[in-house]
């Protein structure tokens, strides 16, 4: 029964992933004044290129081919160990917040590879920004998270959460800073605005679009979920850590529906600040961005030693 | 028969092996067989030894017959001598796999391969009996010959002056090195009365004195390990040696540094006082983030791969600082949990990296091609090579599934145990260490992502890797055997923990019976609500997403294949493509400060054309800071120190005459 719901919830998060990339395309138009589209755009766009036929660069090897198949199986097990509904699922114990800061490394190591694999200079561009950013950003994704792990003394994800959720609501220095430094990752790491422009093919601006400029149908159809996935999954970690209310501790259809709820509502809010985030700032330049990161690493150690220190006493 | 017997004969093996060829023509192809044939078995044995020491979890002790009158040599081979045994063992075992095809082009060259024979076979024997050591005199012995045998092995190819000069600088600083761990060992045997292991376990030292007593093993065995800022010899003295060596030297003679430190630490001394812990900590922290930095920047494969050991024996040392900081504080458990961490990643590395220098000779022997920037597209010509490399750079790279991970998860788990000690400081400084793995672990993967990117991918950017081939069946089986082990020890974590259990229990008091509390599936270090993490079943998950994709691949048409779109920009060519300091550039400029950067650009225009380009001059010089804060340094105050003693040679035999009456009329005052 358990295993059944893990494998319902990864399903959801999985199929529910290019819906919250249609809210955050829509809000976006809604704010800028122009028609927005349907919010089931991008599963036309993903059913679209589904059917469409794989070109194949000459100089493809195996691991450009494989390389999408990797990177989508990687965020779908990402997905399957991250609390949506329900905590304590037993796929949760698979892996802990950390072997899934593993699991975000591992799709990222074989998607720079492929950007190497064909020979073009973007996808080399694209490779070596993307490594450079992710070399920053993963060290202050630990961090947040190792505050969280301090306050928790776990770094399971179900643990974690269920304690933020008997301990109520409580304003921590340390969450405050961690949450931030989070968010600031997040940013940077799901490719948005100002450290990555998502909807841009221009070659100053692109990061991760430049390693997957090669890929066609099927391929870039993995790839291009894989990265919805990614988004949502930041959301979630920060909708349901920081903001644990609702989730169902129990499997109870109430608490299920309530949890469903919940977690809807969160997105969507998180959603709406994100595109209000995007709106009001202009993207930086790629030798800016260390600094963001190395703020939003500063950020995170900050809320860690503000546990270590102050809270713990 | 016993483990101990075992090993024994893994040591006669490997120094018959070496021995070999100086009896018959070295030249001869079967000679060649016999030696590496032998020294697999010596492999082999004292892995054998090992595994049946840990299994058994036995400690057996000799007396040789050998040795000084008054001081036969004492052998004693438990659990930590046991599993660093089946560290050397395996990747020996791997090596003389490899070896036959490889050394087959010395075999034509200038040198008689008898040289790297007769070294080789020593060098094997002194690692493996630096393990069965029980006494100071036996280790000291055993130290040099593993030293000076592996100073030959760098020097092979001596025509070279660069070689001769790495050799050089390797030497002096072993020996250097050696002289800590001498003076490390004498303190001790000052204090217990004796040179055996046995008397120092029981000199009970002052804190003071095992604090000399500490820092003289941590400089000693810290150098020959390649701590920062003691490294300088091994991004020279690897990458020359032929490739199979550079594998035994970085991936298991650094190891044996590692166990001398853990034995003389944790078991010779014993008493372990949190400073130690702290030290050792901030040393691993800038040897892992120096050296992940470093490697990111070379463009010669092996050198970069020999500053990737750099940052690995940091990462080792992080874990084993952790350690004694929770032994210090009285955390027994967290303590033995660091320990297991450290010893793992050491286990790991020797795999790993093993199986990267293989790699790297592999590529050597087809293209010739040390240089990154004039390789490229090997995984269309390699590509058994392609696939074996990229599996260890995935473990390397610290990535999940494989056994990299494994060891640097334990060591976060460690680190985020902190909030059980009681001084606020400590609780702080370890999270700080945990920040530098993590940059470390994700600088890795950027490093990794250039080599592989660079010398396997893309198109072929010279004539050599163009025209590579794949390697022989010998090779290819070397390195698998190091690829499954990187696999087998990254899915099967509860199971080589369970098997090191002796050791936490021999060195701390205590094993680690939480972390596979939960059955095989599950790796639960402190306890399942603290953190869990199941290998098998993210491996059982990207077997079934695999087997979900060939069904889905079977329906999936012949892709369609043409030029790369490259946003309509027209015909490829190789220069084109993203080149290793292109792409490490990013970072060296984020970095800036951590090397010292020596780029010069001339552009000359045409006299008619002011505004136009002719040709552009670009020079780049990345070094190593340690070379003019540390080393030159002490060589100028080294030169004029000679200098002013050189004044009293004066050449004339008077003046020696005095000098030598002086003498004798010094001595006679001391005398009497």
């Amino acid at each position: 029964m358990r295993w059944v719901a893990a494998a319902v919830q990864t399903a959801l998060f999985v199929a529910a992933a290019p819906l919250l990339a249609g809210w955050i395309k829509r809000v976006k138009c809604h704010m800028q004044n122009r028609a927005a589209p349907s919010l089931l755009q991008p599963y036309r766009d993903l059913a679209k290129l589904f059917r469409k036929e794989i070109v194949l660069a000459e100089n493809a090897s195996w691991l450009f081919r494989t390389a999408p198949y990797v990177v989508f199986g990687a965020f779908v097990l990402a997905a399957a160990v991250v609390p949506l509904v329900a905590v304590h699922l037993p796929t949760a114990a698979i892996a802990d917040v950390i072997v899934l800061v593993g699991f975000f490394a591992l799709a990222r190591f074989f998607q720079a590879l492929a950007g190497l694999d064909i020979g073009t200079a973007f996808g080399g561009m694209g490779s070596s920004r993307e490594m450079t950013v992710a070399s920053l950003a993963e060290p202050a994704m630990l961090m947040a998270v190792f505050t969280l792990a301090m306050v928790a003394s776990t770094t399971n994800l179900s643990v974690a959460i269920e304690h933020n959720l008997d301990a109520g609501l409580v304003l921590r220095p340390s969450f405050l800073f961690a949450l931030l430094g989070l968010a600031m990752v997040a940013i940077a790491e799901t490719g948005r605005i100002p450290v990555d422009n998502p909807a841009t093919h221009l070659e100053l601006t692109m990061l991760h679009e430049a390693m997957v400029l090669e890929y066609s149908g099927r391929h870039l159809a993995l790839v291009e979920w894989a990265g919805q996935i990614k988004l949502m999954i930041y959301a979630v970690l920060i909708a349901n850590i920081f903001f644990p209310w609702g989730i169902a501790q129990d499997f109870a259809p109430l608490a299920l529906g309530v949890g469903m709820v919940a977690v809807a509502a969160k997105l969507a809010a998180l959603g709406i600040a994100l595109v209000v985030w995007e709106t009001v700032i202009a993207k930086m330049r790629l030798f800016r961005v260390p600094q963001f990161l190395g703020f939003a690493f500063l950020l995170a150690l900050l809320g860690m030693l503000t546990q270590v220190i102050l809270e713990t006493g | 028969m016993s483990a101990l017997d075992l090993a024994y004969a893994a040591v006669l093996a490997a120094v018959v092996s070496g021995l070999i060829p100086t009896l018959a023509d070295a030249r001869r192809r079967y000679v060649g067989a016999a030696a590496f044939a032998l020294l697999g078995a010596a492999g082999a044995l004292a892995a054998a030894a090992g595994a049946w020491t840990l299994i058994g979890d036995s400690v057996l002790t000799d007396r040789l017959a050998l040795g000084l009158p008054w001081l036969k040599w004492h052998a004693r081979l438990d659990a930590v001598g046991g599993f660093f045994s089946v560290i050397v063992g395996l990747v020996v075992l791997a090596a003389s796999v490899y070896g036959p095809t490889y050394v087959r082009e010395f075999e034509r060259g200038p040198q008689p391969p008898l040289v790297l024979h007769l070294f080789t076979g020593f060098f094997v024997a002194g690692m493996l009996l630096v393990l069965i050591a029980d006494d100071a005199f036996s280790f000291m012995v055993a130290w040099e010959l593993m030293s000076v045998s592996s100073y030959f092995l760098v020097t092979f190819q001596h025509q070279n002056a660069a070689n001769r000069r790495a050799g050089f600088l390797y030497l002096l600083m072993a020996h250097v090195g050696a002289l800590g761990i001498l003076l490390g060992f004498g303190v001790l045997a000052g204090f217990g009365g004796s040179f055996t292991f046995e008397a120092m376990r029981a000199a009970g030292l002052s804190s003071t004195w095992a604090s000399i007593a500490f820092a003289l093993a941590l400089f000693g065995f810290g150098m020959k390990a390649g701590m920062v800022p003691v490294h300088a010899w091994l991004p020279e003295a690897h990458p020359v040696a032929p490739s199979h060596i550079s594998a035994l030297m970085s991936g298991v003679m650094l190891k044996v540094a590692i166990y001398g430190f853990v034995r003389f630490t944790f078991d010779l001394i014993g008493d372990i006082q949190w400073q130690w812990g702290v030290a050792v900590l901030v040393i691993g922290a800038a040897s892992a983030l120096l050296g992940v930095l470093y490697a990111l920047m070379q463009n010669d494969l092996k050198r970069l791969l020999a500053y990737s050991s750099v940052e690995n024996v940091g990462i080792i040392l992080i874990a084993l600082g952790l350690s004694m900081i929770f032994l210090g504080t009285g955390h027994r458990n967290l303590g033995a949990i660091g320990l297991v961490a450290a010893l793992y990643h050491a286990l790991n590395h020797a795999m790993f990296k093993g199986l990267l220098f293989l790699g790297a000779g592999a590529v050597l022997f087809r293209t010739h091609e040390r240089d990154l920037e004039h390789l490229g597209g090997l995984i269309h010509r390699m590509p058994a090579t392609a696939a074996l490399f990229l599996i260890g750079s995935i473990a390397i790279a610290g990535l999940p599934p494989l056994n990299g991970f494994v060891s640097e998860w334990l060591t976060f788990q460690t680190a985020l145990q902190a909030g059980s000690l009681e001084s606020g400081v400590l609780r702080s400084v370890l999270p700080i260490a945990a920040a530098v793995l993590a940059l470390t672990a994700a600088l890795g993967a950027a490093a990794f992502v250039k080599v592989y990117g660079v010398a396997f991918l893309g198109k072929a950017r010279g004539r050599h890797a163009a025209r590579a081939r794949e390697v022989p069946r010998g090779m290819l089986l070397g390195m698998g055997l190091l690829a499954a082990l990187c696999v087998a020890f990254g899915v099967l974590p509860t199971a080589v923990i369970s098997i090191m259990d002796p050791i936490p229990q021999l060195l701390v008091g205590r094993g680690l019976p939480s972390a596979t509390a939960e059955g095989w599936i599950w790796l639960t270090p402190v306890s399942p609500r603290v953190a869990s993490y199941s290998a098998p079943l993210v491996l059982l998950a990207i077997a079934v997403s695999y087997l979900i994709g060939r069904l889905v691949k079977l329906r999936e048409p012949k892709p369609r294949r043409t030029h790369a779109w490259d946003c309509g920009f027209g015909a490829l060519n190789s220069r084109m493509q993203y080149t290793s300091t292109a792409f490490a550039m990013p970072i060296r400029r984020v970095f800036g400060p951590v090397w010292k950067v020596n780029e010069q650009i001339e552009v000359t225009r045409p006299a008619n054309a002011p505004t136009s380009v002719a040709s552009v001059k670009h020079q780049l010089h990345v070094e190593d800071w340690s070379w003019n804060a540390l080393y030159e340094p002490v060589g100028r105050i080294v030169l004029a120190a000679a200098r002013r003693v050189g004044r009293i040679q004066t050449g004339s035999i008077r003046a020696y005459l005095v000098y030598s009456f002086l003498t004798l009329l010094f001595l006679l005052w001391v005398v009497t």
